[in-house]
């Protein structure tokens, strides 16, 4: 495989830090002017990652040594199909969410709008950072700067409820990583003498089964922002957060990353072989699929629709570290793919809940009877959205599932297929009784705003609405034109096998 | 001759010299005192650049004062240790002084401010004086120096400082007459108080009672003197009522020189072997500092006071140094002298962030820290990254000196002082957390709290002269923990004792 030096992916990560800098300088004065530079940001982010693409898909690697600290410890970057694959999806759902942002924080005028677009922009870039490290030092690193930069974003609204969220958060996300994941990077280089990520794994013929296996459960255990359960709750409390957060950070940036280290965890560090030998692939397996079946269940009894979508998207994270936990080649690809397909059908899920709060101040389940009369386009693209999630074809959801499926037969794993079965039931549980209630329920009369908007429509701002529409569509294309990301997944496979 | 030949000695000389002049200054003109006290403290800083490029070129320095052979003469003798030693301690005084102006100014009388200075100097001889000395009697002399310099300056703090100094100098002199009397039994045995000398001849009476005892009195002495747990009692009260700039200095280098001190005594007087073989020294050195890591922590939680909680923190940064030092590998010295200078410059920027607080508020409880993002959003993010520092988030310097500390603790098998480290990496996080809700958040600040006006909310930062400092060693931070790697390769592997 050939390796090409090139800055590209320090400029990727270092556009938003450069936005920040100008989203500060522009303040308040000119809120179009500061949001300007947001939207150059995404855009000129999302290029720069796309620019790399071809040369990924011939089958190049980039490769960048920002600075050599010490022996072991340098900020380092390389481009491969994973990173890449990650960085796209990232950036492109950027540059969508930084519209809805726009329509989102304006229509109700929320506070402190510049160091939420400043932290934003900061936690893109660490996101780059995650996807592009060459080694786990670096990644360690993002992942760090991630959850520094989202607690001010959880945070947001200052209510006292909305800092005690934000302290959950923070003791889940960075109390695990100090104690367990920087223990089990420590304990990766006492070993393995290296931290730089390699197909085939690391730790080939170092040290002991038992201490292999404590630094893999150290990993998982560390690596919270995949929200695995016990160390799921965190992410039901960073609800709190505005909406485009919780759309495209704990649905695809912050939790992607958890699950993305995950899985270079597992190829990268470990290997396919290695987990095979420690038996701990079926371990993980059959605990992501705990997590699937568990934390569906309590999606069904939770009536604030965004907490419904946060136990969901604790579930479907768990899809991926099911896909390439069970180790063989059609799971791995379904769970890398699972990657963008879930961050599509949930970033559209969480736009629309953003989207009925803006027009109608509503956030629980029962208050939307109705709905989908007065806010076709949003109820439309939530449908496709749940779809999505419960896997009915010709939605992205399916493509997934499908891979995983086969997988766990090639693996011999009978089980996993009822644990899919099942979650797909619960999927459909808690997501189509609010499509239903939407479309086909009247609305309950309500008191207080009286009936002059109730036979029309009242959507949200275009702003808010053609994002939600673009990404729902997304969901239903990704279906016919799997198209780069199948490529890159392919690449992936083949190189760690 | 030119200046780098006599550079050690100058180190000394320098500001001793100006300590007795700055009086004369005083009384002519008061004004000139803080231009003449940071002039002699930069030439300090200068010389002390001048040696460790001498050392790193050229190897050891030996430099004897007057030209008197050891060991009747007195000898200086600088490494790659101690010279690093000297530039931190240097740079912080300077540091320290440039910042001492304005916050001296508010918190003692104006015609107090010549002597402050005086003594302030005093105490920079004192240190740099220890760093320098290359036998154990002058180490102890200049030890007495900063002593008495460090009480004096203590005790003219708050209205609770004179009596936080007392019982300072009461520790103090019980933790010097160890020392002393460590020294006296190595005379009688070697007569010899030279350190090369005494590293030559000690070996072969290794099992002899009476050095067994001396080294058993240096380590008492030394660790009173580091307030090394669980004889630290002293350092809270004392470090809490100095005035301001006077906590920031003494907090970031004189347990430093402390440990180096303990550092000179366990492995090159006595040599590596002896004080992990002959006597369980470093067992019980590690075990000590892992009770301080925990319980240093464990008290910060309980504090109110700014200040104090920091006191509990340094105690516990003590322990990180002696717990990397008790290893006996490679990667856990390095980390220890590594976490000398970034625990320095880390602990120096946030008593001068408490001493910003002070000069602003008038108080420095943690509540005093609400809604400072607003008064002082420099301040406030220079202590931003200090704390990210102290948890040990890359790529602030903090991760890097944990990071070889922990290393070394594996690489030793010793778990349960990895397991320290992050637990105290884990307090740390709460701690700071804690605080920095307060500054940046409006919610947290409970109910009762009074929406704050107009003028309580605007920029009101500290000035230039206050803020300068703390920016440097903010900055700092992050630049020695980019460069922790080049620092290192070109100094601390050559501090490793040999055998590690």
């Amino acid at each position: 495989m050939e390796t090409l030096i090139s800055i590209k992916p320090v400029l990727a990560i270092a556009v938003s830090l450069a936005a920040v800098l100008l989203i500060y300088l522009t303040g308040e004065r000119s809120k179009n002017l500061r949001e300007t530079w947001t939207i150059l940001a995404a855009v000129t982010k999302f290029t720069i990652v796309a620019s790399m693409v071809p040369s990924v898909l011939n089958g190049k690697i980039l490769e960048y040594t920002l600075i050599s600290i010490a022996p072991g410890l340098s900020i380092q970057f390389k481009v491969d199909a994973i990173g890449i694959f990650f960085a796209a999806l990232a950036s492109f759902l950027w540059i969508i969410t930084s519209v809805y942002s726009i329509g989102y924080m304006r229509s109700l005028n929320e506070r402190a709008q510049t160091r939420y677009f400043a932290c934003f922009a900061i936690a893109l870039s660490a996101t780059m950072g995650v996807a592009f490290s060459a080694n786990m030092f670096t990644t360690f690193l993002f992942y760090e700067i991630i959850t520094l930069c989202t607690f001010p974003l959880v945070a947001h609204k200052e209510t006292p409820e909305a800092i005690k969220g934000a302290r959950r958060y923070l003791t889940y996300l960075l109390g695990t990583s100090v104690a367990f994941q920087l223990t089990a990077v420590l304990l990766t280089y006492n070993t393995a003498g290296t931290l730089d990520f390699s197909n085939q794994g690391i730790f080939a013929g170092k040290g002991s089964d038992l201490l292999l296996t404590i630094i893999f459960v150290l990993y998982m255990a560390g690596i919270t922002k995949a929200a695995m359960m016990p160390f799921h709750s965190w992410l039901p409390a960073a609800m709190v957060a505005p909406t485009p957060v919780s759309a495209l950070l704990h649905a695809v940036a912050v939790v992607k990353t958890g699950v993305f280290v995950v899985v270079k965890v597992v190829l990268h560090i470990f290997g396919i072989d290695l987990l095979q030998k420690l038996g701990l692939g079926t371990a993980l397996a059959y605990f992501a699929s705990f997590t699937i079946i568990v934390a569906s269940i309590i999606a069904l009894k939770q009536d604030n629709l965004k907490r419904r979508l946060a136990y969901s998207t604790v579930s479907q994270l768990s899809y991926v570290i099911l896909g390439v936990a069970l180790l063989t080649p059609s799971a791995i690809t379904g769970g890398i793919m699972h990657i963008v397909l879930h961050a599509f059908g949930k970033i559209t899920l969480f736009f629309t809940a953003g989207s009925i709060y803006v027009a109608t101040h509503k956030t629980e389940i029962n208050q939307l009877d109705g709905i989908g009369r007065k806010m076709p386009f949003t109820m439309t693209a939530f449908t496709l959205g749940a779809l999505s999630m419960i896997a009915i074809p010709p939605l992205g959801g399916f493509i997934s599932k499908w891979y995983i499926g086969i997988g766990a037969l090639e693996a011999g794993q009978l089980p996993i297929i009822l644990v899919l079965v099942a979650s797909t039931i619960l999927n459909a549980c808690y997501f189509i009784p609010i499509v239903y209630s939407a479309f086909f329920k009247e609305p309950i009369k309500d008191h207080e705003h009286h009936d002059e908007k109730h036979n029309g429509l009242s959507e949200s701002p275009a702003m808010m609405v053609v994002p939600l529409m673009l990404t729902a569509i997304g969901a239903l294309a990704l279906f016919f034109y799997p198209g780069v990301f199948i490529e890159l997944a392919r690449i992936i496979m083949a190189t760690v096998t | 001759m030119n200046i780098t030949d006599q550079a050690p000695g100058l180190i000394i000389v320098l500001p001793l010299i100006a300590s007795l002049l700055n009086i004369m200054v005083g009384s002519w003109r008061r004004a000139f005192c803080y231009p003449f006290a940071v002039a002699a403290l930069g030439a300090c800083a200068a010389l002390s650049v001048n040696i460790l490029y001498a050392v790193i070129n050229n190897g050891a320095i030996h430099y004897r004062l007057g030209g008197w052979e050891p060991p009747w003469g007195i000898e200086l003798m600088i490494d790659h240790l101690n010279a690093f030693i000297a530039v931190v301690v240097s740079f912080m005084s300077l540091i320290v002084a440039v910042y001492s102006k304005k916050s001296i100014e508010q918190e003692l009388p104006a015609d107090k401010t010549s002597y402050f200075y005086t003594i302030y100097l005093l105490l920079a001889t004192g240190m740099l004086g220890i760093t320098v000395s290359g036998d154990v009697f002058n180490i102890f002399v200049f030890l007495e120096i900063t002593a008495l310099a460090g009480y004096a300056l203590i005790a003219i703090g708050d209205d609770r400082a004179p009596l936080a100094s007392f019982n300072y100098v009461i520790m103090g002199t019980i933790g010097a007459c160890f020392y002393l009397l460590g020294v006296g039994y190595l005379y009688i045995m070697t007569g010899s108080l030279n350190i090369a000398d005494l590293s030559r001849l000690l070996p072969d009476l290794y099992h002899s009672k009476v050095v067994l005892v001396a080294f058993a009195f240096f380590m008492v002495g030394i660790a009173i003197k580091i307030a090394f747990f669980p004889l630290h009692i002293w350092l809270p009260d004392a470090y809490t009522h100095a005035p301001s700039s006077v906590s920031a200095l003494v907090a970031s280098t004189m347990t430093k020189v402390g440990a180096y001190v303990m550092l000179r005594i366990t492995f090159t007087v006595f040599e590596p072997y002896f004080s992990s073989e002959v006597v369980p020294m470093t067992a019980i050195l590690g075990w000590s500092a892992f009770a301080a890591i925990i319980f240093g922590s464990i008290l910060a939680v309980g504090q109110t006071d700014f200040k104090r909680m920091l006191s509990y923190i340094l105690i516990a940064e003590v322990g990180y140094i002696v717990l990397g030092v008790s290893l006996g590998n490679r990667q856990g010295f390095t980390g220890s002298v590594l976490h000398i200078l970034n625990d320095a410059v880390m602990i120096a920027c946030l008593f001068m962030v408490a001493g910003a607080v002070v000069y602003k508020r008038g108080a420095r409880n943690l509540n005093d820290f609400i809604g400072l993002n607003k008064k002082m959003p420099v301040t406030m993010a220079a202590f931003s990254v200090a704390a990210v520092s102290m948890i040990g988030v890359p790529p602030t310097a903090g991760f890097f000196s944990k990071w070889y500390l922990i290393l070394g603790s594996l690489q030793a098998e010793k778990w349960a002082f990895a397991a320290a480290l992050l637990f105290s990496s884990l307090i740390n996080a709460v701690l700071f957390f804690r605080i920095l809700e307060k500054v940046y958040l409006k919610g947290s600040r409970g109910q009762g709290f009074k929406e704050s006006s107009e003028e309580e909310t605007s920029f009101d930062e500290v000035p230039l002269s206050m803020l300068i400092p703390i920016l440097v060693t903010a900055v700092g931070i992050i630049i020695l923990g980019l460069y922790s790697g080049r620092i290192i390769s070109s100094i601390i592997q050559f501090t490793v004792p040999e055998g590690f």
